[in-house]
């Protein structure tokens, strides 16, 4: 359990949290955007770099084995650490938009065409949505779009009635950067199945808030990024399932990809390396390998609970807050809290709490389409990670209502 | 006064400022007082779009000089504008095009400056320059 006499020791383990900004305490509530790295990550890969540091899956040398030994364990950690059922299922990309773009480039090129129709939703950040757009727009196919109710749920008779026999692929995301709805992609999936349809999950804020085993959800794509689950960023990874893997042309080519070259013909490696063009960022996996293991040994349940408690009593404490709104009142919730405050600019407000030393999100949060459906042009977003305490919610508390007492 | 001139007074006037809560409070009330552009300024054409805020600016030439007038939805951002209007407005296209803000970090705002806020200023500041530069040609 994270509770109140051990948080003190979890947030010994993350440096960055020991520092004063605006000469205040740092309070650091924009763990949606990324979260800060525990020592073991750093240290792992300062490891890595101060001892291993040479190539994969080429050198004969001890260290090439040394490093793709590494590599591959990393592989299989993240393999474990999503209940995949094999670690060729498993790719290492730059992040999550590298992923999407990944799928969305080899699957549009392959098994999109003319008249063929996407489903996205309304909650998407930019990453889920310009991608696809983009093979749309080369294929002549067509983006529908799920949408979304006032608390920010999406609407999922609609989102069935969106399917044609056109429909090629569904890609959504696992919970909302904005509003922090959880959306029940099982059911998404199930229904998408039903059509013989595949599914991407966007998991960039899914994974460091859900359990997430790939297996049972079913889905066909799943990816996120390291940096938001305490891992370093220029990280991430790509689920797929083999036999869709399989079937997508490579992405990007170049060396580690192939298996035999000549200037007639290129045969392509096999998987998880036909996606895996060039040197990859092996120091990164190793501090993606650490960091899911910190994540692991504090407890997946801990972690989601504490992050509730502080949902629910950052909630609480807001909503006292007159001329406050809270946007996003999804009945299943991550950490996230995204408002406005009566006449207040969001900007403005941001700026203030800046100089009270809290790390807030102002803006569109990337998610244009969907700060527009409110009605709004962005919002403040405090969210939430496992070393923040209740006391720093009083403390943003007490931040808000000086912004209002400078701006109202 | 010239442009240097003011940004002298500028930093003068900040320099008073005992701490971060007068001076924001100062940029807020400046942000207030500045003067409203006119509806019709507040279209698209005169938008200049940031991701954080959006600014409205517009210019004409009056005896030889810029008069600047602008407007934004944030009043942070109203307030760091008016400085700039009071620096900028009123003076010549040269002395516009080679305008050196360096008040702004003086007075600790160059943050509010940077590309990546996005909150418009950058490019307001790149706005008023090519409008100075465009009177520049057409004076000939």
């Amino acid at each position: 359990m994270i509770t109140n006499d051990n948080i003190s020791e979890i947030r010994l383990a993350f440096p960055a949290l020991n520092q004063q900004v605006n000469n205040r305490q740092l309070v650091y509530f924009d763990n949606a955007a990324t979260t800060l790295k525990p020592k073991v990550v750093s240290e792992a890969i300062a490891g890595y770099y101060n001892t291993i540091n040479s190539n994969v899956h080429r050198g004969v040398h001890h260290l090439s084995q040394q490093a793709t030994y590494a590599f591959e364990n990393a592989r299989k950690s993240v393999q474990q650490f999503i209940n995949a059922g094999n670690s060729n299922e498993i790719i290492f990309t730059k992040g999550t938009t590298d992923a999407i773009n990944l799928v969305a480039h080899s699957f549009g090129k392959k098994f999109i065409n003319e008249g063929d129709e996407i489903i996205i939703s309304q909650m998407e950040h930019h990453a889920n949505i310009v991608p696809w757009q983009t093979v749309c727009e080369e294929k002549g196919a067509k983006l529908k779009v799920i949408p979304v109710t006032e608390k920010g749920e999406l609407i999922l008779d609609e989102y069935e009635n969106l399917f044609t026999g056109k429909t090629k692929i569904v890609s959504v995301t696992h919970i909302s950067n904005v509003l922090g709805t959880i959306n029940p992609i099982k059911k998404i999936i199930e229904t998408a199945h039903k059509y013989n349809v595949p599914v991407m999950i966007d998991g960039a804020q899914g994974i460091v808030h859900e359990k997430i085993d790939v297996q049972d959800l079913d889905c066909d794509f799943y990816c996120f990024s390291g940096h938001k689950i305490y891992g370093p960023m220029g990280t991430g990874v790509l689920y797929g399932k083999e036999d869709w893997l399989e079937k997508l042309p490579p992405y990007q080519t170049g060396g580690e990809m192939i298996k035999n070259v000549t200037f007639e013909k290129t045969t392509f490696n096999e998987l998880p390396f036909k996606f895996e063009a060039g040197t990859p960022n092996v120091g990164g996996a190793v501090g993606l390998e650490a960091a899911l293991a910190f994540v692991s040994h504090t407890g997946l349940d801990e972690i989601f609970n504490h992050e509730k408690e502080l949902l629910e009593y950052g909630t609480e404490k807001l909503s006292e807050i007159e001329g406050l709104k809270i946007y996003g009142t999804a009945a299943n919730k991550s950490g996230v809290i995204s408002f406005l405050l009566d006449g207040i600019h969001q900007y403005d407000a941001g700026t203030i709490l800046d100089q009270l030393g809290i790390a807030v999100r102002t803006g569109n949060h990337c998610a244009q389409p969907l700060i527009k459906s409110l009605g709004i042009q962005g919002t403040v977003r405090a969210s939430f990670a496992l070393y923040n305490t209740s006391e720093e919610i009083d403390i943003f508390a007490k931040a808000i209502l000086k912004v209002k007492e400078m701006l109202g | 006064m010239t442009i240097k001139e003011i940004g002298e007074q500028i930093v003068e006037e900040f320099g008073l400022f005992e701490d971060w809560m007068d001076k924001y409070n100062y940029i807020i009330e400046m942000g207030k007082s500045l003067p409203v552009i006119d509806e019709k300024f507040k279209t698209q054409q005169y938008l200049i779009s940031g991701c954080q805020s959006k600014v409205w600016v517009s210019a004409e030439m009056k005896d030889g000089k810029v008069i600047f007038k602008a407007n934004s939805d944030a009043i942070i951002t109203k307030g760091i504008i008016s400085l700039l209007i009071r620096a900028l407005s009123n003076q010549s296209p040269d002395d516009i095009i080679n305008a050196d803000l360096g008040f702004l970090d003086k007075i600790g705002l160059k943050e509010h400056l940077s590309p990546t806020r996005s909150n418009g200023l950058t490019s307001m500041i790149k706005q008023m320059k090519l409008y100075a530069l465009a009177f520049k040609a057409k004076e000939g």
